[in-house]
């Protein structure tokens, strides 16, 4: 007996009772029972599953998302100034247009012959990836930026054999979460607390740390978690190299622009989160993350994740593609600590492709100009406001900015009052401190509305 | 100036089209286009970005930070960067225009439209994260929801849709399992993972990555997992069993309650992957089976788009006594109100940024709700007829064997094998599938190692019409049939694709392969990059 | 190379025709030789391989010969080929549409011999070849590892004969035709491979047991599956798994002694440790975890491994066939085994590719102790990487 026997839906064309029967019997099979012969009658479910009653048609399931969605209010309804990992840019019409064509949206792993354009696209994203980040290997992106830090520690890790992780920017406590989980049985992780001050590394805390030995990688976010682009960058290339250790930088790829690629000063191997490049917030959904080296074998050994390369075919002038076959060269220490590969985010890949080709190296320029000067103006402008101390002194912040609340109210608190105004921000970091975000889509005049607000709030 | 004649008249007959052969003559879109670095000219703007207030002063780049050159990205507008997307978007066969039964284990199953317009409602795209939870109650709720649904689907107590995909979702309970041993004490001891070679191979590799040693079952004789050899595997370092069931064989393993009681008694866990579920839904549920955890992909069960390999989403779900590890946040619901709970002690931390690939989490919601629990049985059911009924047909096509079970049925795909084709040709599985490109269609063999040689796997779903199938074995028997008559045909296909057969050797070469356009520019133009 | 007399006993059910009085009583029963056609075959895959088509990308070279790879890309190249006269090579070479070089000519008389085999596989690698295609079955590849003796040529078997117990063998004529087009190609995915040269043990024979023996290895071109075609997921058979494989055996050992049986696997796994060992014989390594690798004892028999002191025993099933004990180790004997340890003291290594290749079959096990024998067998941990193991079974 079936319980489904009358149910006819759009998406299951072979529920017609007609159809079913004449399978059936080509098949030679009495009921659809007989295929699940195998399944014993002690851990069968003798009942049907208890959920909700089905919303067949389009118009009664859109009613019932309405009524869902309507109970969200999305940054386009109020002024947003949250960031803090996930990024408020402007997202171009080109970059949906493309990653919602049903040829895109719906593929998988095809061959690179019937899948062509995805080789083709997801390339392209590789090599504009890797003119941005000023090294010639780029990966097919991981799931995010928080794995993809995650997978460079661990390559850092087989390619020197050793075992200690440094960390010396500001780094975001569930990247620290996500990153300590994942390295664990090989890696362990310091954490070399920033300059209270500045906000910047601590140069002899991570000396100290080095001298003790042992350590694979020094790593930095550029910006930290603080939104500082730390000046001691450079410097840092320079003690994780003395001591052995390769350099991982984590970077946002937006700034790239204007601001030095890590591999400009020294980092052997860069890692990030593509969410900045034409990916929509969706309540931090949407993220897919990068790992880039040099062209070396003893780095490209190490990648756990696809690589996909240009080769040619049996036709004069015709691009093929492929998955480089790096892990079949005999370097490596590879049997240490193998990764799993699976489904990723590969179309993210392919909306930032189309995102940096827009954007060309005049758009990439104007983003990263822009952004600066808001968050410097912005960090300005809040300074000014009584009861509020923007700390860190001069270092330079890209989006990402820190307040303080000197009148006694709490992060939490004030955090409520803007929300009653319309406007998001001051996410608590800190019974009195609290992260504020700005962007291109941010306007002088919506940085004064924040400030005055602030005024009104803070006291 | 020519005289005018007066037509010569025509008969219906003249008019008659001949009806459509019973194999479509295919031909793929090959534009030949170029590589994105070849097209654009300097200068050429593809979007325009706000320019900062003039009265915002600009602000001064340390030059130790400060990017020397810029990016040497295209420079075109919009239209042509629009164009050349589309073009790529044409050379490829998505789920939506091919009949996308070949790529088994993949459930390629149809992406509803309508949820995917939820998904671009700004209410879902411009959420974020870290809003009020006062302002985002409809996406909590929805998330929440989720969680009951497949609460209910599997059986378990507990759900985190926090996982990225299937494999971050194996990795999220190995994660638990490790976290659990560690909080009894017994990690030390418990060091070692049990799988099946037809699981899926990220049971392995997780539990590798996760620091366990992995014990690997053959089959028995039968393609069955041996249960002599898991009898032979546990002990007390055992930690957990993970097992896809049924298998990637389509084989439906039925002592799989004896599996897990073997593994209880050695006093370790069991998690049941299950990226096979969609032939099973409402049939039997991991609680029966007796599993601690279980896994689903919501890009294959529940329906969201592939996305040419993510982003997919990923279900984890345990009992109650593995409750505590769970990812943080949870969703919690008083009743009224939704909320996040951050304040998990004993959690494994976080998986991913923020709480799961949320449009994803929206899609899988709108196709359960669209669907109900009759749908859902049905979903099931109508993926196992089609799959015996493409089984059928596709073991009648000479040189096709299917290996292991012989006489049983198999759940919801078949892994099929070529052998005796090869045997008799000389061809291989991936000859005859890259002459399937030809016809419009195409199929993945199999993980490696090739335990079924020369393999084909195939998974219709529920979603493709008889005729589809029909079509789908047309095809394959065509291919058949040349493979016998004129193998060159088959062995130098694709003819009809975008491009022709690929010369992969320089990929494999470190000095050739070239995994970016500067790369390729340095090592095989020969040009100065900088 | 074709040994025009192979096969000719399959279907008059007279297996092999080793021996003259045999083959005469096959063609006494009505045998025909295929061996010539199934040659020519495979030859004809050499034949019009256009670049970049298939499994050989690119022209093909010599079948038998050393003319550079032709040009990739290029039009279509004429093999060159070398090879013994009429049913020896040439007939066939000529029925696939090629052109051969005779360099060897066989005795007068309308068969050829053994003597006839290895003297033109000398002749015929004297030329320099790139590839040796044999087209024969067991005995003809024992035959030619003898005419070999150890001078280094790649060689391919055409399957013709009755007997293929050999791992030398393309599964089909064609199909071997193909991996030779490939490897003449210089096709960047074909390597060479030690692959087993078996056949029938006729002292087991005349005891009225079948069973087949190792006689040595013979590289032999391998066209691995291509791995282009991966799902996200999937892994393919890497050969840093021998590394793997040596890295669990050093731990497993730690501070002690390790006999290492024949086979390619383990030689690999030997040199991956840091020690050169034969491919035929058991040599003992003692191992020291910071210290170099040191080999104690080369090709040791019986009494030297009893004489060596406890060892760890590390082990590699013979390819496609899975012989663990008893076949071409016989110097790790039941003795010997039992002073090691037993069970405990047994490190089955394969890699998890070479296993799939087993088609399911069980790994087979034959000391001549059959207590011992019942002791081994079972389901036995495979050591098949870094942390990896699988569970296979072993029988007698």
């Amino acid at each position: 007996m079936t319980s489904s026997e009358n149910f006819v839906h759009p998406y299951i064309p072979n529920s017609v009772p007609s159809v079913r029967q004449a399978m059936l019997e080509e098949i030679g099979a009495a009921s659809i029972e007989d295929f699940y012969a195998d399944i014993p009658a002690g851990i069968r479910l003798h009942r049907p599953l208890d959920l909700p009653a089905a919303l067949r048609s389009e118009v009664e399931l859109t009613r019932h998302m309405e009524e869902l969605l309507a109970r969200n209010t999305s940054t386009r309804q109020v002024l947003s100034f949250l960031g803090s990992g996930c990024y408020p840019h402007h997202v171009p019409a080109v970059v949906d247009e493309v990653v919602n064509r049903s040829e895109f949206l719906t593929a998988y792993a095809g061959e690179p012959y019937e899948d062509h354009g995805r080789f083709q696209a997801l390339w392209e994203y590789q090599s504009m990836m890797a003119e941005l980040l000023d090294v010639e290997v780029v990966n097919v992106p991981v799931y995010d930026g928080f794995q993809a830090a995650g997978t460079a520690l661990r390559m850092a890790g087989r390619v020197t054999g050793r075992r200690r992780v440094l960390v010396a920017t500001a780094i975001d406590a569930d990247k620290l979460s996500r990153i300590r989980d994942y390295v664990r049985p090989d890696h362990d992780i310091t954490v070399v607390p920033v300059d209270p001050e500045t906000g910047s590394a601590d140069l002899d805390a991570l000396h100290r740390e080095l001298a003790a030995g042992d350590t694979a990688a020094v790593y930095a976010d550029a910006p930290s978690a603080l939104g500082i682009v730390d000046s001691a960058l450079p410097r840092l290339a320079e003690l994780a190299h003395d001591a052995g250790a390769l350099y991982v930088v984590g970077c946002n790829p937006l700034t790239l622009g204007v601001l030095a690629p890590p591999s400009a000063y020294g980092a052997d191997i860069a890692c990030g989160d593509i969410q900045p490049l034409g990916i929509h917030q969706s309540f931090g959904g949407g993220n897919a993350g990068f790992i880039a080296t040099r062209d070396e074998e003893r780095l490209v050994a190490e990648y756990p994740s696809r690589l996909f390369g240009l080769a040619p075919t049996s036709v004069e002038g015709e691009y093929g593609f492929g998955d480089v076959a790096h892990e079949r060269t005999s370097f490596a220490l590879r049997e240490e600590g193998k990764e799993w590969v699976g489904t990723a985010a590969a179309l993210h890949g392919i909306g930032a492709g189309v995102y940096l080709a827009l954007m060309g190296p005049q758009g990439m320029r104007e983003i990263g100009d822009t952004i600066l000067a808001h968050t410097a103006y912005a960090r300005q402008r809040l300074a000014q406001v009584p009861g509020i101390e923007v700390p860190y002194g001069d270092a330079l912040h890209f989006a990402d900015f820190t307040v303080r609340y000197t009148g006694g109210r709490t992060a939490a608190e004030i955090r409520a009052d803007l929300k009653e105004r319309g406007i998001y921000g001051s996410v608590p970091t800190g019974e009195h401190e609290a992260a504020f975000c700005v962007t291109e889509v941010h306007s002088k005049a919506d940085i004064d509305r924040l400030a005055a607000a602030l005024e009104e709030i803070v006291k | 100036m020519t005289a005018h004649h007066a037509p010569a008249p025509v008969s219906p007959e003249d008019a008659r089209i001949a009806p459509k052969p019973r194999l479509r003559r295919f031909q793929q879109a090959s534009w030949d286009e170029k590589l994105i670095f070849e097209l654009g000219s300097p200068g050429e703007r593809g979007v325009l970005v706000p320019a900062p207030d003039p009265a915002i002063a600009p602000v001064e780049i340390p030059p130790a930070l400060r990017r020397a050159e810029p990016p040497a990205l295209p420079e075109m507008s919009q239209q042509q960067v629009l164009r050349h997307y589309l073009r790529l978007s044409q050379e490829n066969l998505g789920a939506d225009l091919n009949i996308d039964v070949g790529q088994g284990t993949c459930t390629m199953k149809y992406s509803p439209k309508v949820n995917d317009q939820f998904v671009r409602d700004p209410r879902i795209a411009a959420l974020h994260p870290l809003q009020d939870e006062d302002t985002v109650q409809g996406v909590l709720g929805i998330i929440h929801s989720l969680e009951l649904l497949l609460k209910e689907i599997s059986g378990m107590d507990r759900v985190s849709l926090q996982p990225a995909a299937g494999s971050a979702a194996i990795y999220t309970n190995v994660a638990m399992i490790r976290a659990y041993f560690a909080a009894r004490g017994e990690l030390e001891q418990r060091d070692e993972v049990i799988t099946t070679i037809f699981s899926h191979p990220s049971n392995a590799a997780c539990a590798k990555t996760a620091g366990f040693k992995v014990i690997t079952l053959h089959p028995d004789a039968d393609g069955y997992p041996d249960i002599e050899a898991l009898k032979a595997a546990v002990g007390p370092r055992t930690a957990a069993l993970l097992i896809t069931n049924p298998e990637d064989t389509g084989i439906y393993n039925p002592r799989i309650e004896e599996f897990v009681r073997i593994v209880h008694e050695a006093g370790g866990l069991c998690s049941y992957d299950q990226a096979n579920a969609n032939g099973i839904l409402g049939i039997t549920r991991a609680r029966e089976a007796g599993f601690d955890l279980c896994h689903f992909n919501l890009h294959k069960t529940f329906s969201t788009p592939h996305a040419c390999g993510g982003p997919a989403a990923g279900a984890s779900a345990v009992t109650e006594e593995l409750a505590p590890y769970l990812p943080r946040p949870t969703v919690e619901f008083d009743g009224e109100r939704y909320r996040l709970d951050d304040d998990r002690p004993e959690s494994i931390g976080k998986m991913r940024p923020f709480y799961g690939v949320v449009p994803n989490l929206v899609r899988a919601y709108a196709w359960i709700m669209s669907l109900g629990a009759e749908g859902l049985r049905s979903a099931a059911e109508t993926a196992v007829l089609n799959n015996n009924y493409l089984l059928h047909k596709v073991r009648r096509i000479p040189g096709v064997s299917v290996p292991y079970a012989q006489g049983r049925p198999r759940v919801e795909q078949v892994r099929y094998s070529w052998q005796k084709l090869h045997e008799d040709t000389g061809l291989h599985s991936e000859d005859i599938g890259l002459r399937a490109a030809d016809f419009g269609t195409h199929y993945w063999t199999s993980h490696h190692p090739y335990l079924v040689p020369e393999p084909m796997t195939l998974e219709p779903t529920e979603s493709y019409t008889r005729a589809d199938l029909d079509e789908y074995v047309a095809i394959l028997t065509e291919i058949a049939r040349e493979a016998y008559e004129s193998p060159e045909t088959v062995r130098t296909a694709p003819h009809r694709s975008t491009i022709h057969r690929i010369r992969p050797e320089t990929l494999e070469d470190p000095a050739t392969w070239a995994v970016s356009w500067r790369a390729y520019r340095r090592k095989i133009l020969g040009e100065a990059t900088r | 190379m074709v040994n025009p007399v192979a096969g000719l006993g399959g279907r008059v059910g007279l297996g092999g025709t080793d021996g003259r009085e045999r083959r005469h009583r096959a063609l006494a029963l009505g045998a025909r030789a295929l061996a010539g056609e199934r040659a020519a075959a495979a030859l004809r895959e050499l034949r019009e391989l256009r670049a970049g088509s298939g499994v050989g990308a690119g022209a093909g070279a010599g079948a038998g010969a050393g003319a550079g790879a032709g040009a990739l890309g290029g039009a279509v190249a004429e093999p060159e080929v070398v090879t013994a006269a009429g049913a020896m090579g040439a007939d066939s070479v000529a029925a696939a549409g090629l052109t051969a070089r005779v360099v060897y000519v066989p005795g007068a008389g309308d068969e050829t011999s053994a003597e006839d085999t290895l003297a033109a596989v000398r002749a015929v690698v004297a030329e320099g070849v790139d590839l040796l295609l044999l087209a024969g079955g067991d005995g003809t590849a024992r035959d030619v590892l003898t005419a070999l003796d150890g001078v280094h040529c790649p060689v391919l078997g055409v399957p013709t004969g009755v007997k293929m117990h050999s791992a030398v063998f393309g599964v089909s004529p064609r199909a071997a035709g193909q991996v030779a087009a490939a490897w003449l190609a210089r096709s960047g995915s074909v390597r060479l491979r030690d692959a087993e040269v078996m056949d029938r043990d006729e002292d087991e024979l005349r005891a009225g047991r079948v069973a087949s023996r190792l006689y040595g290895w013979l590289p032999v071109p391998d066209v691995p599956v291509r791995v282009q075609q991966r799902k996200t997921g999937s892994t393919a058979g890497a050969p840093e798994a021998v590394g793997g494989i040596a890295a669990e055996v050093a731990e497993r050992v730690g501070d002690g002694l390790l006999a290492l049986g024949p086979g390619s696997t383990t030689r690999a796994v030997a040199a991956a440790l840091g020690a050169d060992v034969s491919l035929t014989g058991v040599d003992v390594l003692a191992l020291r975890p910071g210290h170099p690798t040191e080999v104690v004892l080369r090709d040791g028999g019986e009494d030297a491994l009893l004489a060596a002191g406890p060892c760890w025993i590390g082990l590699s099933p013979i390819g496609g066939q899975g012989f663990l004990l008893g076949r071409g180790n016989q110097q790790i004997s039941p003795r010997v085994l039992r002073a090691a340890g037993g069970r405990e003291r047994l490190l089955v290594l394969c890699t998890e590719q070479k296993l799939a290749s087993l088609g399911g079959r069980p790994l087979l096990l034959d000391t001549g102790d059959e207590a011992l024998d019942a002791e081994l067998a079972g389901h036995l941990p495979v050591i098949t990487g870094r942390r990896r193991t699988s569970l296979y079974r072993l029988t007698t």
